[in-house]
């Protein structure tokens, strides 16, 4: 039995309604904690204020600079000390999941032991970088839980300027749209980077995320700084069977509402079944007897959407890897910046294929930590010196894919326009 | 700070850096042998999705709703749920939902019933309103403007049944973030602290706490520069130039931005990072001066519902939030939201001419 508990009035009221409560959980682990006790306090109080009591601080594991978020209280009585002392530490490990966030129960039920032993008993699935985040340790059991759950196969996150935990979709295990094996290539590239995401020391951090399709189900475009989408290169893939089955069920109506209106470049047709052209670069599926589909797949830009609606009928080609964007984030400090397609195709089927991204994944970061200000995200960073810089330096060659139209403005200096289109020339020659 | 090179105590573990684990060793069997190789999918009903595989192997993956910040307590029920009345195998989804994974239809019933029995509401798919990503707010974050747990608990208690069914337009992502950088996320509609006044300047502290080239770094409008004052080395901010951010509170904790009163909330909408129709977009603020009120925020509540609502009556199906938008046009989302239109929506930050509209095309 745990010391009384604190009088909650405002959290009180966040018991009641179907959703499951978070304070109800809470006050369960306050029956045998007076860490929770108290905690459930401090949190009544900025109820109350409306206003927080955390403060940061320094505290880690050993041989690890990041991955623990020390919180300290705040609230003080007027001789200094804690107002809810049993509370006063109270901070969270992160903790890197394993892709697509895949656990058995007897993982998670020693999680939970490990967790009430050492920690508040208080565990979020999951943060937003990905992490499990075990909320509520004092110092001195940060350590204690950390080696527990490092013998389970565990490992710290990334936390400050550092390599930040990722994220990859539930993809290639359950998804029939995967275009790679995204937890591969979750965990080619984040263990390439160990030592960046414990021992923070980049201008600021850098986030990977991995996505198996265009979806985009793990939000990299507006958050990573290296976004890794699946996409295909070949022709959408169709199952006269399912196509068949899916009009049988939706109809002419739902077809060209909801699927050809909606095709981003009207690259997606209905034709009555002897108007149909088959062609090296286009799909054809009937639906009917008298009516059937023709998608143009050159003018496709594989948004997903026909796919979405149709799926099963229509599928993600047989040649599939991935694009590469870079420099998505936040709004800090000057506004959200989506990322934006650096590498516009590359396969990622074998060992080797994933070893370039590795590698271009280590390249940008070094580039980063080479040349961004402090507190530089990369999105800023490429903002500042120019896009084609970036590429330069990356070694990699312009196209047209990475851009929505050429420049409208005739500023810029063109006198090298006849070498560069002599490089393109000869590369093209060589190739 | 790299401790390692410290001198160590003989005691101390190293820690095995092993990095991101290997995820096939908690894969349930089926899907670890299907890895790769799925034909289609459909939902037999909301909160539950069929999968099939090329080799005929089906697996139903059950979905519910959980507070994210759980308890052992909950988590332990959970996994007797998985051990009892499914086979044992979870994940979750990157909006904290969990998910059962069963090979036999003949388990989803009973394991529904069992969920709901104990609390957890089966939906969260297709086009469901899901669970809010979200932040920590007042329980964890060091320079919070709100909570985040609370906040989603009294919205998704009002949003309950649509979570259960699937009856919106598209799916319906939403967010909540407790300070302007947005740690929540982008997202059909998202909940957004807006500050209104400019930081309060502990001056007595400035010195000894923050690093101050760094703060004046930090301010996105070049309004803070460093001053003396009462003789000593403090920070002043240019007022007029402030646009209340508080990029340079968490640098600089002494600059206090939260405002029990001046904070309030900002109502974002049409951010869609699927490239499914359009390319992704970000969201844009539609409303703000929401109160900060708990224990349940009902002011920002009743606005999340009603734009919710409207969106679920005039949309067309598979319109997300930002298709609907781009087909009625802003002024009539104004309209029909009954949302005032105020000047501090026009956008005045860079690149802010491309949000202006440059042709004829009007609705009228």
């Amino acid at each position: 039995m745990a010391k009384k508990m604190h009088d909650t009035p405002n959290l009180d009221q966040l018991e009641s309604g179907p959703w499951p409560s978070f304070v109800t959980g809470l006050k369960h682990l306050a029956q045998d904690k007076d860490y929770v006790v108290d905690l459930l306090g401090q949190l009544e109080e900025s109820y109350k204020t409306k206003k927080g009591y955390w403060k940061g601080g320094t505290v880690g594991v050993f041989g690890y600079g990041g991955g623990v978020i020390p919180r300290f209280t705040e609230l003080k009585n007027e001789d200094g000390s804690a107002k809810f002392p049993d509370a006063a530490e109270f901070h969270t490990l992160r903790i890197m999941p394993p892709p697509g966030m895949h656990y058995d129960t007897g993982t998670l039920r020693k999680f939970c032991d490990i967790w009430e032993e050492h920690g508040s008993g208080l565990i979020a699935f999951h943060g937003q970088s990905g992490d499990i985040m075990f909320q509520g340790a004092t110092t001195e059991n940060v350590q204690k839980s950390f080696d527990e759950f490092n013998e389970m196969g565990f490992d710290l996150g990334g936390a400050g300027p550092a390599v930040r935990t990722s994220m990859s979709c539930v993809g290639a295990a359950r998804c029939e749209q995967s275009c790679y094996n995204e937890a591969q290539a979750h965990r080619a590239v984040l263990n390439t980077f160990l030592d960046d995401i414990h021992r923070p020391s980049l201008p600021y951090k850098f986030k990977f995320k991995f996505s198996g399709c265009p979806n985009d189900c793990m939000n990299s475009v507006q958050r990573a700084d290296m976004a890794v989408i699946g996409t295909w290169r070949d022709n959408i893939r169709t199952d006269e069977g399912l196509a068949k089955t899916w009009f049988a069920k939706h109809g002419m109506d739902e077809l060209v509402n909801d699927v050809v209106a909606r095709c981003p470049t009207k690259a997606f047709q209905v034709k009555e079944l002897s108007k149909i052209k088959a062609g090296e670069h286009t799909s054809t599926v009937a639906v009917s007897d008298t009516h059937g589909i023709e998608i143009s797949n050159q003018d496709c830009v594989r948004c997903m959407h026909c796919i979405n609606v149709m799926t099963g009928a229509l599928a993600p080609g047989k040649d599939k890897g991935a694009t590469v964007l870079v420099g998505g984030k936040s709004h800090l400090k000057i506004g959200g910046l989506m990322g934006t397609v650096v590498l516009p195709f590359i396969k990622l089927e074998t060992e080797e294929e994933v070893e370039k991204l590795v590698d271009f994944a280590q390249r940008t970061i070094d580039f980063f930590a080479e040349n961004a200000l402090e507190h530089e995200r990369t999105g800023e960073m490429i903002e500042r010196i120019g896009l084609t810089n970036f590429l330069d330096a990356m070694e990699v060659d312009v196209d047209a894919s990475m851009i929505n139209s050429p420049r409208m403005n005739p500023y810029v200096r063109t006198d090298g326009w006849d070498d560069e289109v002599a490089k393109i020339n000869a590369k093209k020659q060589a190739a | 700070m790299n401790q390692a090179v410290q001198a160590a105590p003989a005691a101390k573990r190293k820690p095995k850096e092993t990095g991101v684990p290997d995820n096939t060793q908690y894969l349930h069997p089926t899907l670890l042998k299907n890895y790769g190789n799925w034909r289609y999918h459909d939902r037999p009903r909301p909160g539950v999705l069929h999968h099939v595989a090329h080799s005929g192997d089906e697996v139903w993956s059950v979905r519910a709703g959980t507070q994210r910040q759980m308890d052992v307590y909950t988590i332990r029920k959970l996994c007797d749920i998985a051990d009892n009345f499914a086979e044992g195998r979870v994940r979750f989804t990157i909006r904290s939902n969990i998910e059962f994974i069963v090979t036999d239809e003949k388990k989803v019933a009973p394991l529904i019933a069992e969920l709901e029995k104990n609390g957890f509401p089966v939906g969260g798919t297709g086009n469901s309103v899901t669970m809010i990503a979200h932040t920590q707010g007042w329980l964890h974050c060091d320079i919070p403007g709100t909570d985040a747990s609370g906040v989603v608990k009294a919205l998704m208690d009002e949003l309950y049944d649509e979570f259960r069914r699937e009856e919106m337009p598209n799916r319906v992502h939403l967010s909540t973030s407790c300070c302007e950088i947005n740690c929540g996320g982008q997202a059909d509609l998202a909940i957004i602290v807006q500050h209104t006044k400019p930081p309060v300047i502990n001056h007595d502290l400035v010195a000894n706490v923050c690093e101050r080239p760094t703060v004046v770094a930090r301010c996105p409008v070049a309004a803070i520069r460093p001053a003396m004052v009462n003789g000593k080395p403090s920070l002043e901010i240019d007022e007029a130039k402030c646009m209340c951010c508080g990029a340079c509170y968490p640098p600089c904790p002494p600059m206090q931005i939260n405002d029990p009163e001046f904070s309030k909330l900002a109502i974002w909408v049409g951010g869609k990072n699927s490239n499914a129709r359009g390319k992704p977009t970000f969201m844009k603020m539609v409303a703000a001066g929401l109160p900060n009120n708990p224990p349940r925020w009902p002011e920002v509540g009743a606005v999340v519902k009603n734009i919710l609502t409207v969106y679920k009556e005039d949309a067309r199906p598979w319109e997300r939030l930002a298709d609907w938008i781009d087909r009625i046009g802003w002024p009539r989302f104004f309209e029909k939201t009954g949302l005032p239109f105020t000047k501090y929506l026009i956008d005045d930050w860079r690149g802010s001419r491309y949000n202006l509209n440059a042709s004829a095309h009007i609705r009228f």
